[in-house]
């Protein structure tokens, strides 16, 4: 097989064909420098304004960050990455590519990326500075190891690429997932594959009650940007709300925190009229679907939210976008046990203690939730992300005794 | 033991016989009494309107009505009554790929939209049938067994008109002969000529244009809807439309309607204003995307049809997916009364963000 004459666009970095798969250990200087130096240039653009989801991989990969992440990693063996990565990354989260690629090359690996065919304006900004620095003699071992590479839908291609890689990072569901594992690899080619996934959010009502005008402003702006940012399509947006407390303080806690939330909306953009009909239209499949109780929506119809007495199992397959919430009060977390399974990925909280949902997780030994972080952390990407220490994974451990 | 809301005697009345405010009155009575017959026959509608609990007892107005979304009928069967009543279902067109509603039709229900579309007809074309042009294919309405939205609505229209002829051939090209013998045997006479806003443009509007060739149809009426999307997407408006098909055929009279699947018989007709007005059988209502309050009017919105005809299925209050205007109400100047409105398009689909979905269709 020919690498050389496959049909792809260089975006930046080495030609398919000059990569060498000369791998580094996990954290290596050369990479750290070279993402603190992308990180350094992408918070100085213009551009940053415009696009928060720029700044955010920018600020991630500074210097100080990943030397914080180098000194958590795992010390007691020695490391190196496993040498070709390959990744697949989504098509609708503008910068997940560049996080995918951090990985890959903090692991150690040489990385090949597959950029969406979206074209978006943060990928374009993204793309211009790393290739700036890997033309710098400074990175030549770093450019040797990379590869940013744009083709339109091409199972042959990705095939090709499949079958000289020491591992797949597949990005974009269940479907996308399930079509490229048929596709060949190495016998030892290790897949991380982000599959379909669900979130919910658990609030305590006694501390929505209590907080201060400060803290209640932090967990609207924190809950909105988990939701809104991607439009609730994120697989770690929440889209079940569940109520710890009494009746009567659950009661005003859910005035207060979904009036602060349509009031904070008040202050974005419209939303696309064609989002208003897909929830009305989701509102009406629920309601033939399950058996709710009770729906609200807010004034200007940013949300919409449809209160359950019971969760039926299979809830996860019931989303909604675009602000379509399911509510229902679970004090014992009784009905959150029954219905986690794998799907389940994300639980953000506010007011309570974590420890009750992980303790709950592993007591019963439930296969769902990888990530119980405070509500406004949902988004936040890091080396670990739906169940993956990403690092560990993409790296292989030489034993020595 | 509820009976059955029964709008037959409703074929007395002319198309547009009545002022708003009578108008008004007659719909939300007419409505209301179809809401609960609904509720009554249709399990999944009274869901709806049972989680959305309305007060039926308190409806004043039209607009009060509860409305569901039209892109329910892609998903789910929606009917009120039992299989062994279906008569026919229609399907809609749907472009390539999407799901396609279905309309499940009894008797009564097919046989008040025909004898209402009479009605509205007879209004424009007079009730003399007339030597009729079909801007399209004859293959479309070949499959008799299957109801596509383009072929029923060809059907239906040939029952007002005939000699019914059609203007393009098997591959959608223009059938030159079929078109001269057809205007040789109706010299003089007038003519109803009927097609889909695009294939009317695409398939016989721009090939004319194309070969530089003319044709006689001074003394026509064209009838014509379906929809602007595509053309939009064109740049082509209803003034281009309108214009390039008089200078190429001569046509003087072209009518736009607007009607759905969902609603079958209660058109709207475009008056020689350019303004559409919906027959005394039919409403529209402009509603706030978001809120879903009513627009005033003027403003543009999103567009709720109501209609008396569908009683086989819970289809008189739809949300569509067009947005459009109200204009004003009793003093267009062609005369119609009632309410009257422009069309502005389809909602735009907005972009997906989130995390599936690597591979994108090219």
């Amino acid at each position: 097989m020919n690498l050389a004459s496959l049909p792809v666009e260089l975006l930046a970095g080495s030609s398919l064909h000059k990569i060498q798969a000369q791998t580094l250990p996990p954290y290596s200087e050369e990479a750290i420098r070279f993402l603190a130096e992308v990180s350094s240039r992408l918070l100085k653009s213009p551009e940053i304004r415009e696009y928060p989801d720029i700044a955010g991989f920018g600020y991630w990969c500074r210097r100080a960050n990943l030397s914080k992440l180098a000194l958590a990693f795992d010390k007691k063996y020695t490391r190196l990455g496993r040498g070709l990565a390959f990744h697949i990354a989504p098509a609708n989260v503008p910068v997940n590519f560049a996080f995918s690629f951090a990985f890959g090359l903090l692991a150690g690996n040489a990385n090949i990326v597959r950029v969406s065919s979206a074209k978006h304006p943060q990928a374009t900004v993204i793309l211009r500075a790393m290739q700036e620095l890997l033309e710098l003699s400074d990175h030549a071992r770093i450019r040797r190891m990379t590869s940013f590479v744009r083709f339109p839908r091409d199972d042959e291609i990705t095939k090709a690429l499949s079958g000289i890689s020491d591992a797949r990072i597949i990005w974009g569901g269940d479907a996308t997932v399930n079509r490229i594992r048929t596709m060949k690899t190495k016998a030892r080619c290790v897949d991380v594959c982000f599959a379909d996934r669900y979130s919910v959010s658990l609030l305590g009502a006694d501390a929505i009650c209590d907080a201060d005008a400060e803290s209640f402003s932090r967990l609207i702006v924190g809950f909105y940007n988990d939701v809104f940012l991607l439009d609730q399509n994120a697989c770690s947006s929440p889209h079940l709300v569940l109520w710890m407390g009494n009746e009567e303080n659950i009661h005003s806690a859910k005035a207060r925190f979904w009036d602060g939330l349509s009031e904070y909306l008040d202050t974005k953009l419209e939303e696309p009229a064609i989002h208003s009909v897909d929830k009305f239209t989701h509102l009406c499949r629920t309601a033939i679907w399950l058996q709710p109780i009770n729906q609200n929506r807010s004034q200007s119809g940013r949300i919409y939210r449809v209160e359950l007495e019971q969760l039926p199992v299979g809830i996860e397959n019931f989303r909604g976008q675009h602000g379509f919430f399911f509510e229902t009060t679970d004090n014992d977390l009784q009905m959150l046990t029954a219905i986690l399974n794998a799907r389940y990925q994300t639980l953000t909280y506010y007011g309570l203690d974590p420890q009750i949902v992980t303790r709950l997780v592993v007591e019963n030994g439930l296969q769902g939730l990888d990530r119980v972080v405070p509500v406004g952390m949902a988004l936040d990407i890091s080396t670990v992300w739906d169940g993956y220490d990403l690092i560990g994974t993409l790296s292989r451990l030489i034993q020595k005794i | 033991m509820i009976t059955a809301p029964d709008f037959t005697d409703w074929l007395e009345l002319r198309p547009f016989q009545f002022g708003s405010d009578q108008k008004e009155i007659m719909m939300k009575d007419a409505l209301l009494a179809l809401t609960q017959w609904h509720q009554s026959f249709c399990s999944e509608y009274k869901k709806i309107i049972d989680l959305f609990d309305v007060d039926l007892n308190n409806i004043r107005r039209v607009e009060d009505i509860p409305f569901i979304p039209v892109r329910l009928f892609k998903e789910f069967d929606l009917r009120s009554i039992s299989s062994d009543e279906i008569f026919k279902t229609m399907t809609s067109s749907g472009t390539s790929g999407q799901e396609v509603s279905k309309i499940h039709l009894d008797r009564y229900t097919a046989s008040l939209q025909t004898k209402i579309l009479s009605k509205i007809m007879a209004d424009l074309l007079g009730s003399k049938r007339l030597p009729m042009l079909v801007i399209d294919s004859p293959n479309v309405v070949k499959n008799r067994r299957s109801f596509s939205a383009r072929g029923a609505g060809i059907l239906g229209f040939s029952m007002f008109g005939q000699d019914v002829t059609y203007a393009l051939d098997e591959v959608m090209a223009i059938d030159w002969k079929a078109i001269t013998d057809f205007l040789a045997r109706h010299t003089g006479e007038p003519i109803f000529v009927f097609g889909f806003t695009f294939m009317i443009w695409q398939y016989f509007v721009l090939p004319l244009v194309r070969e530089n060739k003319t044709l006689s149809l001074e003394n026509a009426i064209l009838l014509h809807g379906g929809g602007w999307k595509k053309l939009s997407e064109q740049a082509v408006g209803n003034e281009t439309f309108k214009s390039t098909l008089r200078n190429q055929t001569g046509l003087k009279k072209v009518v736009n309607y607007y009607g759905m699947v969902e609603q079958t018989g209660s058109i709207a007709i475009e008056c020689d204003q350019g303004n559409l007005h919906v027959p005394i059988y039919s409403d529209v209502v402009v509603r706030e995307p978001g809120s879903f309050a009513v627009a005033k009017n003027g403003e543009e919105g999103i567009i709720e049809t109501l209609s008396i005809l569908p009683r086989s299925y819970p289809g008189h209050a739809l949300l569509t997916e067009d947005l459009g205007v109200i204009l004003g109400k009793d003093d267009c100047p062609c005369g119609r009364l009632g309410k009257y409105f422009r069309v502005n398009g389809r909602l735009a689909k907005a972009e997906i963000r989130g995390c599936s979905d690597t591979h994108e269709s090219s």
